[in-house]
């Protein structure tokens, strides 16, 4: 659906060059919910319009639908403009046009009628739960609302593509996940593709398939959700998940357990195995859970608990053993024998 | 006092008007424009080219560094050429209407860059022409600030047209002048800058109160 193909983006600054976007190379499938994630100023803005052309690139090619788009101009841009949608952080609706006129105008500008118009505003009001709204100005709406009318403004002319800049950045806990809901539905209901920057690691993990982290404009890691969060291959992408996660015991509570204390990872399909109460009853020792999450990415489980084993010696050995062979992952954190 | 005031008010009154309305409307057409221009070629988003940008500013800006009295004066050959006098309202409207029309355009070049550039941004991702976000986008968008900034060249003008009587121009500044100062007469003098403080005030309200109507980006 989009391919970037050796993707460079340059920006001279006080006369120096300054690469936003370094060599990007890779695809979003269609209908797929791609995330691209980094912290602020690693050029994913940058990258996510050169989609649209919003930014033009320095050398490159840019594939929508498997056209090279990447030199567009005019009326062909403008067509392939209106297949693609774009909401952002601050929503960018216009102050003094109603909800009605601002999701009237991208239709009249692409030259649609006044009753299609019509229809389809109401339509798409109805499709974001908004039909009251109609003839409010955004200032008397919530940010959730805002948001929602630029979706709607956004798929207006029947987009294919959904990008998303930041969408849910300057929203609360809730609004955010009522608005993330709403895209998941969109894309399961017309089969959007949707593309969406953000440094919000929670907002990838709750919708999207596959993500690509990015760090000084360089794409350094790309692959399925659950692989990259629960097995991130390099480095910066370790530490980028590490502010998020930070899920560790307080040293206080490590030094005064007796026993050995360990860290279990469950991921996937033994995540679902009760391997603990079987461990327990086949060893005859006794399980201390001191501290334990269990989270959903993209539908699949990641467990991690920090347990601290009560028993004698060598069976705990031995029941180490065991659960270091049936769970993704085990780490000795303090032997305490 | 020899002479009917209320009629030499009337009279005057509406030399002022029309100085005033028609250099107005001048800065607002022609005004307006170059201050878009000025937004369009300085706006990566639309047309930016930086000389045709700066050749208009620096155009605009020596206008606006000329003291009104002299551009008055400097001015007086063309306005011969085009209204065929220099003396009367009808010429000082020359002088008026270029002195409105620098002013003008950069209060509305800074109207249209208050503009939310993102708003800007979301309109040509949509794909719509530019020629369509400049008049259903950008126009009601600074429209608020472009009314107020029209206010202000408003009251402006008519203390640059109380000037213009120096140059036979005539209106009520000329009436206060001629009667009340070098004939020794305050009444007029008072009267006349009632009817002024008047005429500002009228345009304030009416500018700040439409302003305040069109502008939708307050609860």
């Amino acid at each position: 659906m989009i391919e970037f193909k050796n993707v460079f983006v340059s920006f001279k600054q006080d006369k120096q060059i300054f690469e936003a976007v370094n060599d990007a190379n890779f695809k979003i499938e269609k209908g797929e919910i791609f995330g691209i994630a980094g912290s602020s100023g690693a050029g994913k803005s940058t990258l996510l319009r050169t989609i649209n052309l919003l930014q033009t690139v320095s050398s490159g090619e840019i594939f929508v639908d498997g056209e090279n788009v990447t030199h567009y101009r005019r009326t062909q841009l403008r067509i392939l403009r209106r297949n693609i949608g774009m909401i952002f952080q601050h929503f960018n609706l216009a102050r003094n046009l109603t909800v009605y006129q601002n999701i009237a105008f991208v239709l009249k500008a692409a030259g649609k009628s006044k009753s299609e118009t019509e229809t389809r505003v109401n339509e798409l009001l109805d499709l974001v739960n908004l039909s009251d709204k109609s003839n409010s100005y955004p200032a008397n709406l919530s940010g959730g609302e805002k948001q929602r009318v630029a979706i709607a403004r956004a798929l207006a002319n029947d987009a294919k593509i959904l990008l998303c800049d930041e969408p849910t950045s300057a929203l609360d806990l809730e609004t955010t996940s009522s608005i993330l809901s709403l895209l998941k539905d969109l894309n399961k209901k017309f089969g959007i593709t949707i593309v969406i920057i953000t440094h919000e690691l929670d907002v990838i993990k709750s919708i999207c398939t596959r993500c690509a982290v990015m760090n000084k404009g360089s794409v350094v890691e790309i692959g399925d959700v659950y692989a990259v969060f629960t097995k991130p291959r390099e480095e910066f992408t370790r530490q980028l998940l590490s502010h998020t996660n930070h899920f560790t015991l307080p040293e206080e509570i490590i030094s005064k357990m007796q026993g050995p204390i360990i860290r279990l990872t469950f991921k996937g399909d033994n995540a679902n195995n009760p391997i603990l109460s079987y461990a327990a009853n086949t060893f005859q020792i006794g399980f201390n859970i001191l501290l334990g999450k269990i989270e959903y990415i993209n539908s699949l489980p990641l467990g991690i608990l920090y347990v601290e084993l009560i028993g004698e010696v060598d069976i705990i050995k031995l029941a180490i053993e065991y659960l270091a062979a049936n769970t993704a992952d085990l780490e000795v954190i303090n032997h305490g024998l | 006092m020899d002479f009917d005031l209320k009629a030499a008010l009337l009279l005057t009154f509406g030399q002022t008007m029309q100085m005033v309305i028609s250099s107005l409307l001048a800065a607002i057409i022609i005004g307006g424009s170059i201050g878009l221009l000025l937004f369009l070629t300085s706006n990566t988003l639309f047309l930016k080219n930086r000389i045709i940008n700066q050749i208009v500013g620096v155009i605009i800006n020596i206008t606006r560094s000329i003291p009104f009295l002299i551009l008055l004066v400097l001015i007086i050959p063309v306005s011969k050429a085009i209204v065929h006098t220099s003396i009367g309202p009808s010429a000082v409207v020359i002088p008026l209407a270029v002195a409105a029309i620098a002013f003008f355009g950069r209060l509305s070049e800074a109207s249209f860059s208050d503009v939310d550039n993102g708003v800007l941004e979301a309109a040509i991702a949509s794909g719509a022409s530019k020629l369509s976000i400049v008049l259903k986008i950008l126009l009601p968008e600074a429209l608020p600030s472009l009314i107020k900034n029209i206010t202000v060249t408003a009251v402006s003008l008519i203390g640059f047209s109380a000037m213009a009587g120096t140059v036979g121009g005539g209106g009520i500044g000329d009436l206060a002048i001629r009667y009340g100062y070098q004939r020794y007469e305050p009444e007029v003098m008072f009267i006349c800058v009632i009817v002024l403080v008047l005429l500002v005030q009228i345009f304030q309200i009416i500018g700040d109160s439409s302003a305040k109507k069109l502008d939708k980006s307050s609860k």
